[in-house]
């Protein structure tokens, strides 16, 4: 299992524990709810890597993302979204459909089998 | 500055004018009006028989002749131009409007010939060329049905346009007569041999044929009419329409004294330009060099002419092929070149089948080298290729080309010259089809026909397109993604026959990658079509479509609508007052859908199951509007309440829904069962539609509305339920089996090769041997549905997926927040967050 996302952790990320491994399904997602309201996806390879994504849908402002088909297109790992079905990079949160369309990216870190998020 | 052109006439060749010329006019020299007499913009003439299917002009409608959006194009419809007033170049029109033109285009067509029998002008009597005359021949025959059931109808003239007359009439249920003055049908295109095969197979079709007899008189008897012919015969009919030839529309260009061509029509030379320097004329109207031309390709390459001159390029008209190619009444036929050996010395090659009822001529030079023409009648399947080829050296033997085996095999597309014209009605030749192969990277029909216009009209040169691709090595991918080669339909039978249970184990062993929201739902659906458990059971669940995956249609504030299934939309008050109950309770929007059922809005993730809870206990289950699955069995009230109803028509909607119910398949599947013709429950409009007769029940399949609307063919008739439902059985598993990702049946039926004919072969008369197998699968699919949603409610480890918040279960989506309209709960729109790069 990798984690990925985190290679950038600058000074104050505040890491929240969100739920354990087995909870997320392989390919596929779960959304959880942070302090403020804040809304991420947490998405989860066929080939066992973990990734933090706005869950916030920007083409119809739906936080939904979580719930998207998560696949490859062309080698990126992607998330399609269940609305209108645009591609987001995991590892970027770019769009592969709108180049001026880019989502937050979240670190995601995993100890002991649970799975934390992290703001910046 | 801009000049101004006037059209006089907006029918398909002004069209095409007007599209020319705003298509090349980049610096807006020419201000365009065009003054139409029609009350409607140009429309498909030549598909005008088709218009009894639906009685929709939109269906005609040819795209972009409104020029919405073009200020430079002003189109007037309904007021025909009366006059020319030369001296000040100006028209006035109808209406008493004045307008002044720099350059003046007639483009009036012709006007249907009637010759000049006693009562032609008698109440009953039609002409056949536009919509409206169309509109007056229906309400005709409704009329006479009202008055004695089943009318009777004559067509007089039994050339290209008699025999579309002729199929309209069939279309609208009668079986008319059909009087031509020649000794053959179809005298100007096919000979003797041909005209004879014509006569059989047209007979066949239940028209009665009088050929070498004229109509003397026409006289009112009754509310009917009683039309003489030349030898004696008699014939009563409701209605006749003359549709005996067309005579150009000269008399605008002949009263401002214009020349006129001996046959009539504008004179013009072959610029199209006419004895007045700024007046042009196009289309039927017009005798280019003192030829006039009947039909539509010709028009369009004198549009493309005038075009050109008026931008100021040289150009002529290139004289044209008056080859034809048509399907009338199901029946091929087709002639080209020199179809009637006119040519000194040439021989004709036959070959007559008449079990089969097809017939072949081939004109060649006196040493049989270089094709001259030909007739093909009731198989026409070479022209596409023999066409081209006029004026070429053969590439074998004429007999070998027409012979049993088929020309396909013995001519190939690598046959044809380079100036080979692929489609006669846009003048594309083999050359340039290659060229926007090659040069511009077309690699599909789609982008052909888009790059050179090529197929767009009558489509019939649309299969040598796909043969040039083919020839040009560029393969036409059938690959469902780019994860899996293969077709869907291609999975579908890997998955069958071995048996994988597993989209990783089909990806690792078939596929590559990781796989895509194209291939995931659709190999979800290959699996649950093939029975394998739950569509939430493990793996299967993070396959599908949001949809699918929450059993529930996902809105777009992401909330989910609720649609509980009521067969044939039948319904007792105490199931109505448990919907009402639960959509107060959970506050949810209610609405009836157009598929006869209700549909509950804004259900959070977390009420679903609670939803369903309620629903299913009460003895609902899954209405499947999320999947690609059968919705709904529209139904009308048939016997059960109408006066005219023929059949028990909910009864059979509700066996039937409940028969299909949970059938996943390559897209959502409608159908409908109408107790009578008056078709209250829009059957035709549905993948498969059953309409009752006195006799039993007629079966319609590949209907459509929705965005490109079709209406469904019929299948089989009179056959009682339990063979209607044996065929239907057969009919859906075929298609769930061969069909695309999210093909409706109605393109996989336009796609399907030999339509309508191949796929009752199919089904009805088994000629693949598989109907057994394909009623197995379809018992196997009824033996083992069970409602989806009570199967989450019996699974924890599903049910704990109903949740908006991994780390918050219960709390829902805070962003997600209702107002009031009408009386219910709407979303408030969302505002769409900043999406800018960062
Ligand atoms: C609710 C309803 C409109 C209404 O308020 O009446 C509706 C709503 C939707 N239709 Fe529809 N259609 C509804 C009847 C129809 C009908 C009429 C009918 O069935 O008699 C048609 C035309 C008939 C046909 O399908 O041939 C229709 C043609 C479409 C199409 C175009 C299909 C096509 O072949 O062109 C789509 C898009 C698609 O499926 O790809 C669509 C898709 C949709 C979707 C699923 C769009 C989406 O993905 O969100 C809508 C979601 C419904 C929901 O959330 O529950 N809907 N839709 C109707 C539900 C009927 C039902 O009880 O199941
Ligand atoms: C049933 C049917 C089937 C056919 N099938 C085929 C086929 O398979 N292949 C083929 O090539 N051709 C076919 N044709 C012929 C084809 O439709 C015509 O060749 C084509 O429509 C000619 O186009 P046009 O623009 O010259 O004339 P039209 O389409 O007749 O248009 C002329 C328009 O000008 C209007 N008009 C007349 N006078 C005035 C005026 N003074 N001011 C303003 N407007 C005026 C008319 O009302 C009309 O709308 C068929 C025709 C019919 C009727
Ligand atoms: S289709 Fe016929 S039987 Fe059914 S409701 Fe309409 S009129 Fe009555
Ligand atoms: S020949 Fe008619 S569209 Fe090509």
């Amino acid at each position: 299992m990798t984690v990925l996302s985190d290679e950038q952790q600058a000074g104050s990320t505040v890491w929240t524990p969100v739920c354990r491994v087995e909870q997320v399904p392989l390919a596929a997602g779960v959304a959880v709810l942070l302090d403020g309201g804040l809304q991420v996806a947490v998405l989860r390879t066929a080939g066992d890597e973990f990734f933090g994504l706005s869950n916030v849908d920007p083409f119809s402002g739906a936080a939904v993302l979580s719930r998207g088909i998560v696949g490859d297109v062309g080698g990126v790992p992607v998330v399609a979204s269940p609305i209108y079905k645009q591609n987001f990079d995991l590892r970027t949160g770019q769009c592969l459909d709108e180049a001026g369309v880019r989502i937050d990216v979240h670190p995601l870190r995993i100890t002991d089998g649970v799975v934390h998020v992290g703001v910046r | 500055m801009s000049r101004t052109l006037v059209v006089a006439g907006h029918g398909m060749v002004a069209h095409r004018l007007v599209e020319a010329l705003r298509g090349d006019d980049v610096d807006g020299t020419w201000q365009v009006v065009v003054f139409g007499e029609e009350p409607r913009p140009a429309y498909d003439r030549v598909a005008l028989t088709s218009y009894v299917d639906t009685w929709d002009a939109a269906g005609l409608a040819l795209p972009g002749a409104e020029y919405a959006g073009d200020d430079r194009v002003e189109l007037v419809p309904g007021d025909p131009v009366d006059a020319i007033d030369r001296q000040a170049k100006r028209v006035t029109t109808r209406s008493g409007r004045v307008q002044h033109y720099d350059a003046l285009v007639l483009a009036t067509g012709s006007r249907p010939f009637v010759p000049p029998v006693e009562g032609a002008d008698l109440p009953g009597v039609f002409v056949y060329r536009t919509i409206e005359d169309l509109d007056d021949i229906r309400a005709a025959v409704e009329r006479a049905r009202a008055r004695r059931g089943r009318p009777a109808a004559a067509v007089v003239g039994g050339g290209l346009l008699g025999l579309e007359a002729a199929k309209a009439l069939r279309d609208l249920g009668l079986s008319p007569h059909v009087v031509e003055m020649a000794p053959r049908l179809m005298p100007l295109q096919v000979d003797d041999g041909g005209g004879g095969l014509l006569n059989r197979l047209i007979t066949d079709l239940d028209v009665t044929v009088h050929t070498g007899t004229s109509t003397s008189a026409i006289v009112q008897d009754g509310d009917r009419l009683r039309a003489r012919l030349g030898n004696g015969t008699e014939l009563d009919v409701d209605l006749l329409v003359f549709s005996a030839g067309v005579r150009p529309r000269d008399d605008l260009g002949r009263e401002a004294g214009l020349d006129v061509g001996e046959r009539g029509g504008v004179l013009t030379d072959a610029a199209c330009r006419t004895s007045d320097p700024h007046i042009f004329a196009v289309g039927e109207c017009a005798s280019v060099e003192g030829r006039v031309y009947g039909l539509v390709a010709p028009g369009y390459s004198m549009a493309e002419v005038v075009a050109a001159t008026l931008l100021g390029r040289d150009a002529v008209f290139p004289g044209a092929d008056t080859s034809t190619k048509l399907k009338l009444m199901g029946v091929d036929v087709a002639s080209f070149g020199d179809a009637r050996a006119a040519t000194e010395g040439s021989l004709e090659v036959v070959v007559n089948d008449p079990v089969n009822g097809s017939y072949k001529k081939l004109v060649v030079s006196d040493d049989a080298k270089t094709l001259l023409g030909g007739v093909l009648v009731g198989d026409a399947s070479e022209y596409n290729l023999l066409r081209p080829l006029v004026g070429e050296e053969l590439p074998g033997e004429p007999a070998a080309l027409i012979g049993p085996a088929g020309g396909g095999e013995a001519v190939g597309v690598e046959a044809l010259p380079d100036d080979a014209q692929i489609c006669s009605c846009n003048a594309v030749t083999k050359g340039e089809i290659n060229e926007a192969v090659h040069g511009e990277g077309c690699d599909s029909v789609g982008a052909i026909k888009s790059c050179t216009r090529a197929g767009t009209s009558c489509g019939s040169c649309v299969p040598m397109l796909g043969k040039l691709l083919a020839a040009c090595g560029v393969e036409q991918s059938t690959a469902l993604c780019e994860h899996f080669t293969q077709s869907r339909a291609e999975l579908f039978e890997i998955v069958r026959a071995t048996r994988i249970t597993t989209f990783s184990e089909l990806i690792a062993e078939h596929g590559t990658g990781a796989g895509c929201a194209v291939c995931k739902p659709a190999v979800a659906s290959i699996l649950a079509t093939l029975g394998n458990g739950h569509v939430l059971g493990g793996e299967q669940a993070t396959l599908q479509d949001t949809n699918d995956r929450f059993l529930a249609n996902m809105q777009r504030n992401g909330t989910y609508s609720v649609v509980p299934r009521v067969p044939g939309g039948e319904i007792t008050p105490d199931r109505l007052i448990v919907i009402g109950e639960v959509a107060k309770d959970f506050g949810l929007y209610t609405k009836i859908t157009g598929g006869q059922r209700i549909d509950l809005f804004g259900a959070t993730v977390e009420q679903l199951p609670r939803i369903w809870r309620r629903l299913v206990d009460a003895g609902f289950e899954s209405g499947h509007a999320y999947g690609k699955a059968l919705r709904t069995v529209k139904s009308c009230v048939g016997t059960t309440w109408c006066r005219y109803g023929q059949q028990d028509s909910v009864g059979l909607a509700v066996e039937l829904e409940l028969r299909y119910r949970g059938l996943r398949s390559p897209h959502k599947l409608k159908a409908g069962v109408s107790g009578c013709q008056r078709e209250c429950a829009e059957a035709r409009s549905k993948d498969f539609g059953v309409i009752a007769t006195e006799h039993g029940w007629n079966l319609y399949v590949g209907g459509n509305g929705g965005a490109v609307p079709r209406h469904a063919d019929l299948l089989v008739s009179g056959v009682d339920t339990a063979e209607l439902v044996r065929i239907v059985d057969r009919f859906l598993m075929f298609y769930v089996r061969t069909a695309d990702r999210l093909q409706r049946t109605a393109a996989w039926l336009d796609e399907l090769d030999g339509g309508l004919d191949h796929l009752r072969d199919v089904v009805v008369d088994d000629s693949l041997g598989i109907c057994g197998e394909l009623e197995a699968a379809m018992a196997e699919h009824v033996a083992h549905y069970e409602d989806e949603w009570k199967g989450v409610l019996e699974d924890p480890e599903k049910l704990a997926r109903f949740t908006s918040f991994v780390n918050a279960p219960g709390t829902p989506d805070p962003t997600v927040a209702f107002e009031t309209e009408r009386e219910q709960p709407v979303p408030v729109m969302l505002g769409v967050p900043e999406v800018a790069n960062r």
